[in-house]
């Protein structure tokens, strides 16, 4: 394990693996390994962030990453509440300004936040004291998912760096595909998008990314093959004619995968339609290591936590019995 | 009627008349009486020494939105007026856009009265003149009574903030507003093409993961609209231009002969869409900050006088209405205090433009395009005059605007030049007392 010297230090926040070097996220990944092993015991429950409070802050449905959130939370021992938009004040007009101070007012330790706006992390975190973790903001990012991401990937092949991921599907409306791309390319690997020119975003190019028209293509030439969901209000926006014409151009199907390097995996971050962005022989099959995604994640936001909290990443194993 | 007034040792900039030289000016009744070196002027005469100063025809925004009625909070007429007299303007034209919009006679002659009335309070600012709702509701679909609005004061129509979509509607327009000799301002946007965007398509948008909205949003429009002032003969004013492919539309238009005018804003002059990192609000604006190539191609355009004039599209907008979300925060920024001294700085200081043509731009070309009073100092012309110190070097504060809102991206910015008087019909409508006496 890497130690983190000072510098590397997290800062209060995190809101796009853009604010971060290449060692912070490696760090944050080393840090989640001692925390994998929580996860496995039978009392999954460690006293790490015992006394800290944690206000789950959902404006957007979502049940994968709140509730990968809540357990790494619980598992730390830190007290939370959940908030979603549905019967909140937000409902009733207040605005994201007064929600932060509020907050604030109940002297909290973190917000966890998911919205529907671009930047409304940032606008957060630049407002109130605590510690802020974006968990998805508009099309901008989604930094956790691209941590487990990271450390699935690095789990299959010791490191990422001179790796070739494709992400493919729909990028345009993608912050799942944005912080992937940001975290691939900072950790050294070398990144690939293919999908409908209509879901391809303008100027991903200039980002550093190729651009692949035809997924066979991309296909042969990637070590990790990163699949999106296609949301099904694409359609109606006229950017595909048709699920089974997607299924068709992009599906990522076992056929398809006979042009694959044998050593090639497939990622999902869920939740799937089966049948058209993916099929069920590869998401079920050798190649798929989308459940691995799903464990890995728990294990990366305790890290986050931890590491918010003025936790040392050299520091975590031990951590795991006492307070930091 | 007001004291002579007798402004001498000043520059004389009037692109108008072909001066740039030290002289004196007269004002007497409220008009240019004379302008030459070494004036007397009646005894009664208020004298202003100009000597180290620009004397220049007063500055005439044809695209400002003054909030009133329905959005005093933002800005009132009385405000709205003084913040452009603070910036030099002697004549500003109000967009329909208030709520509710200046669809009928009685709303445009509101507008009018209520910057005459405070005026005669000695509370006045620039003159305006209000734009008249082209469409009822600025719905697109019906056209208003153009003559009724004209005779109640109305200069111009146009549905700005809400883009003609109907080509059916822009052309009888065209056609219609011809009998009264007046422009239709189309803010040039395909709101379909424009998807919601909220800044520009491209890598910035991408990384950001926010909506963008393509140049060919504004061309396509600019492009219908320039053949159907061709169909027509009607005046086709194009308001801030932002794309370079606009550019291309508008020099061909030239070439062709057609009636079309367009316009610049201070902030598509010296901005693009890297403002916008961070999510910052206050560089939202529709249209939005484009790319370096835009603006330099913007820019060369305004120095040849392919673009005809600056306009700042003055979009006050509340504090807390900003103080949000990028996605929910209204477009638009206030620019009458600054207008001035950023061109200058960009343009003049630069030594790209000549302080002359700057002035060409900001006062007598729109006067000419649109044909009506202002823009120069010719004896007899109304008294609009600015008076401005153009070495003066500043930082810009928002918290100083005299405007009610304070939604500008050049906050923090060293500038140049600086407005000291602004004399509207011979009357001083605004002094820094820095350094006139």
């Amino acid at each position: 394990m890497t130690a983190m010297g000072k510098d590397l230090e997290l800062g209060k926040d995190l809101i796009g693996l853009e604010d971060l070097s290449r060692e912070q996220i490696l760090g944050i990944l080393d840090t989640a390994e001692p925390f994998k092993e929580i996860s496995e015991r039978k009392i999954k429950k460690v006293p790490v962030l015992r006394g800290q409070t944690i206000v789950n802050l959902f404006f957007e449905p979502s049940t994968r990453t709140r509730i990968s959130f809540e357990f790494a939370e619980k598992r730390l021992s830190a007290d939370t509440v959940n908030i979603s938009s549905s019967g909140s004040s937000v409902q009733k007009g207040e605005t994201l300004v007064d929600t932060a101070r509020n907050l604030e007012a109940m002297r909290i330790h973190m917000v966890v936040v998911r919205h529907g706006s671009s930047g409304a992390a940032r606008f957060l975190a630049d407002r109130i004291p605590s510690n802020v973790i974006n968990a998805g903001d508009g099309q901008h990012a989604h930094p956790t998912q691209a941590l487990l991401d990271l450390l699935t990937i690095r789990d299959r092949f010791g490191a990422i760096e001179g790796r070739r991921v494709c992400i493919v599907g729909d990028i345009k409306h993608s912050r799942v595909a944005r912080s992937n791309v940001t975290g691939f390319l900072k950790c050294g690997a070398e990144v690939a998008v293919c999908g409908p020119r209509t879901l391809i975003p303008a100027g991903i190019e200039d980002l550093g990314v190729q651009v692949f028209g035809r997924v066979e293509e991309a296909i042969e030439w990637c070590d990790v093959l990163y699949v999106l969901r296609l949301q099904l209000e694409r359609m109606q926006g006229g950017y595909v004619p048709s699920l089974r014409e997607y299924n068709r151009v992009f599906g990522v199907t076992s056929r398809r995968l006979e042009s694959a390097a044998d050593d090639m995996i497939v990622l999902h971050p869920g939740p799937m339609n089966r049948g058209v962005e993916i099929d069920s022989d590869v998401a079920d099959g050798p190649r798929s290591v989308i459940l691995p995604q799903v464990t890995n994640g728990v294990a990366v936001r305790m890290a986050v936590l931890y590491l918010l909290a003025g936790g040392r990443p050299e520091l975590a194993e031990s951590a795991k019995g006492r307070m930091p | 009627m007001s004291r002579p007034l007798l402004i001498h040792g000043g520059r004389i900039v009037d692109p108008s008349t072909n001066l740039d030289e030290i002289a004196d000016v007269l004002v007497v009744g409220g008009r240019i009486e004379a302008v030459q070196p070494g004036l007397a002027g009646p005894e009664d005469a208020q004298r202003i020494d100009a000597r180290g100063l620009v004397v220049s025809p007063g500055l005439i925004d044809v695209h400002v939105h003054f909030r009133e009625p329905g959005g005093e909070h933002k800005e009132t007429i009385r405000t709205g007026a003084q913040s452009a007299a603070a910036g030099g303007f002697t004549t500003v034209w109000a967009m329909p856009n208030t709520d509710p919009p200046l669809d009928d006679p009685a709303a445009v002659g509101f507008v009018r009265q209520e910057a005459r009335r405070w005026a005669r309070r000695g509370e006045g600012g620039a003159r305006v003149s209000p734009v008249g709702a082209a469409s009822k509701g600025l719905a697109g679909v019906q056209m208003t009574e153009i003559g009724g609005l004209v005779e109640a004061g109305a200069v111009a129509v146009t549905d700005d903030g809400h883009p003609i979509a109907d080509p059916v509607l822009m052309r009888r327009l065209l056609e219609y507003t011809q009998a009264f000799d007046i422009p239709v301002l189309q803010h040039a946007e395909d709101m379909a093409l424009s998807a919601r965007g909220v800044m520009n398509e491209g890598s910035v948008a991408t990384a950001l993961g926010l909506r963008g909205i393509p140049n060919a949003s504004e061309a396509v429009i600019v492009a219908r609209d320039i053949l159907l002032a061709e169909l027509t003969g009607g005046h086709l004013h194009i308001q801030h231009l932002s794309a370079r492919e606009s550019v291309e539309f508008v020099r061909m238009a030239r070439d062709r002969g057609v009636r079309v005018t367009t316009e610049l804003t201070p902030h598509h002059l010296t901005l693009t869409e890297e403002a916008v990192q961070g999510y910052r609000t206050e560089a939202k604006m529709n249209p939005p900050l484009r790319r370096e190539e835009d603006r330099q191609v913007l820019r060369q355009a305004l120095i040849d006088g392919v673009i005809e004039m600056i306009a700042t599209d003055h979009a006050p907008h509340h504090y807390e209405e900003k103080e949000r979300e990028f996605d929910d925060a209204p477009f638009g920024i206030v620019g009458l205090e600054t207008a001035l001294p950023i061109c200058l700085h960009d343009l003049v200081v630069s030594g790209d433009m000549t302080l002359s043509s700057l002035i060409d731009r900001m006062s007598c070309a729109p006067a000419r395009a649109m044909g009506i009073e202002g823009g120069t100092l010719r004896p007899g012309s109304p008294a609009d005059i600015v008076v401005f110190d153009p070495e003066a070097s500043w930082l810009v504060d928002a918290d100083q605007f005299r405007s009610k809102s304070r939604n500008t991206p050049f906050s923090g910015w060293r500038v140049t030049g600086r407005i000291r008087r602004t004399i509207v019909a011979g009357e001083t409508r605004f002094e820094d007392s820095g350094s006139t006496t």
